[in-house]
């Protein structure tokens, strides 16, 4: 089933062109890597499923995205309903400075979530999720901020999960991470899709290789190659594919 | 080592002495003017300290004004000065960090925001007794408020408000952009981002700004004197509607007066005020380094 489409999808900073008319299906429940060199537009393409976009200012863009069969850029839809339902997680953690309950509750908070207890389960599930429960439910009002980076992470993706979200889209999330707390959040990545639908903006080919169902190239605003990813590192069928996978 | 690197070598240090030669003597020339600030500074605080020290008792405290120096206090003054101080915070605060705010994140044409900030930077560098005039005329006599204490709030607020909005910018712009990012991918709106994450992260800054200029305003005689801060206030002011006095403008009057107990009189009130604003100075720079280092962690 598809859960999300892009259809000849274009983006403007000013007068650059940075995304050609990309079309692309994203099936339920897996996940797909994004890979490219640097500046071929991922991260613009990533920010396009949540409108984050909107954010940067002399910016425009055509085309439609569809998620669940809707176009998510029709006048009438409410953007900040997009974005609880399509969460995000930065290339550098970003828990707010305040202590690790807060974080998780943020999202429960401007839904207008008031029932006290609802909220504590809710904290603890998504703790839970990401499995960071067990190593803070003795210091959840303690700042985030003195959380190890790869903990602080986790708890971004627990603050993501807690208002259910049924996309996840995250760019570069291990890029500041140590191994061992990368090898975490592979795992985890893998036990969300049964939930959730996930794209995966890497650098890392082994990360794409190890987590991803499906992988697409992306080349200075357009998608070259898009298929399934054990297919898609052993045989790739584009030059420029090959080119980049080799690392020439 | 060849003739040739040794030469380069040598002009190297040569270079190396001649910046350490400029570094020092810029050092030196920065201590002496900075020592000769902080000597002029204790100089006067001396001077004032040994006159007015002795007459800090309980009756200058608590007594009002008088033709005989000695049993004249500063009661009403005092209480004047709290009141204006406080209500110049609650004015100023609000509209200003509502004003900040507007301007900071709601204010989308560049070339608008760019005219008010002038705008803004100007008003804060207007001498101080032109707020007076336009105090005198407007509360005074338009609003019909009279030589009150509401009215005489109401003047200073309008000197400090430039400096609240300048300082809630300023902090608003401190927050990272990525906590600002991440409460808008989390679905919030602009109102709830501002509001919860912005607001509440710029707070401190935004506080000891406030701090800084009420402590600058308290210190005013200027304007007080030209919407009309009476001379000689012979009760308590309870009400935003009576008539006052302040500190400075005690001080002033005192100062006027030819005869020197007046004089030792001048110089105790000046030392209240300094302890007043010496407090305010304090809080602010004590709530900035617990924000600063807030912010590092």
């Amino acid at each position: 089933m598809v859960k999300i489409e892009s259809r000849n999808l274009n983006f403007w900073y000013g007068d650059n062109q940075v995304l050609n008319g990309i079309s692309l299906e994203i099936e339920k429940n897996t996940v797909t890597a994004l890979i490219g060199p640097s500046g071929c537009g991922k991260s613009t393409y990533l920010r396009l499923f949540n409108r984050m976009n909107e954010l940067i200012p002399e910016s425009r863009h055509r085309g439609e995205v569809l998620i669940d069969g809707k176009n998510i850029y029709q006048a009438d839809l409410d953007v900040y309903e997009l974005r609880k339902k399509v969460g995000m997680v930065f290339q550098k953690p970003n828990p707010f400075p305040k202590s690790i309950y807060e974080n998780v509750a943020f999202g429960l908070k401007i839904k207008g979530v008031s029932h006290q207890g609802f909220i504590k389960e809710k904290v603890e599930r998504s703790l839970q999720q990401v499995s960071l429960w067990e190593e803070v439910k003795d210091k959840l009002s303690k700042p985030a901020m003195a959380l190890s980076v790869g903990q602080q992470q986790r708890l971004c993706i627990a603050r993501a999960l807690a208002v259910e979200p049924s996309i996840l889209l995250m760019d570069e999330p291990t890029s500041s991470l140590d191994p061992l707390s990368t090898a975490k959040l592979e795992e985890l990545m893998k036990q969300l899709k049964s939930e959730i639908t996930i794209i995966l903006v890497t650098h890392n080919m082994q990360q794409a290789k190890r987590t991803s169902d499906k992988t697409a190239f992306m080349f200075k605003g357009n998608i070259i190659e898009y298929g399934k990813t054990a297919s898609f590192f052993s045989n790739p069928s584009n030059q420029s594919t090959q080119t980049y996978l080799s690392g020439q | 080592m060849t003739p040739i690197t040794n030469i380069f070598t040598l002009i190297e240090q040569l270079e190396n002495w001649v910046e350490r030669q400029r570094k020092g003597s810029f050092a030196v020339y920065g201590l002496i003017f900075t020592l000769l600030v902080v000597a002029s500074v204790l100089t006067l605080f001396l001077y004032v300290s040994f006159a007015g020290y002795p007459r800090l008792d309980r009756e200058f405290f608590t007594g009002y004004a008088s033709r005989v120096p000695e049993q004249a206090g500063i009661l009403p003054a005092f209480l004047g000065t709290l009141w204006v101080l406080f209500l110049v915070a609650v004015i100023s605060f609000p509209l200003g960090v509502a004003a900040g705010i507007h301007l900071e994140k709601y204010v989308q044409n560049d070339r608008l925001s760019r005219f008010l900030e002038v705008n803004i930077m100007n008003l804060a560098g207007i001498p101080s007794v032109v707020y007076g005039l336009l105090g005198l005329q407007f509360f005074v006599r338009s609003m019909g408020l009279g030589e009150s204490i509401l009215a005489a709030s109401l003047t200073l607020s309008l000197m400090v408000l430039p400096l609240v909005i300048i300082s809630t910018r300023e902090a608003l712009r401190m927050v990272p952009q990525m906590h600002i990012e991440a409460a808008y991918a989390m679905g919030a709106s602009k109102w709830q981002t501002i509001w919860l994450q912005a607001l509440p992260q710029a707070l401190p800054g935004i506080v000891s700004g406030t701090l800084l200029a009420v402590s600058r305003a308290i210190g005013e005689a200027a304007p007080l004197l030209v919407i009309g801060a009476l001379a000689f206030v012979p009760f308590a002011p309870i009400s935003i509607f009576d008539y006052f006095t302040v500190l400075p403008v005690q001080i002033f009057f005192w100062l006027s007066k030819p005869q020197n107990s007046f004089l030792v009189n001048a110089s105790a009130a000046i030392l209240v005020l300094l302890s007043i604003t010496l407090f305010l100075n304090l809080l602010a720079v004590g709530i900035r380094e617990r924000w600063h280092k807030r912010l590092k962690s």
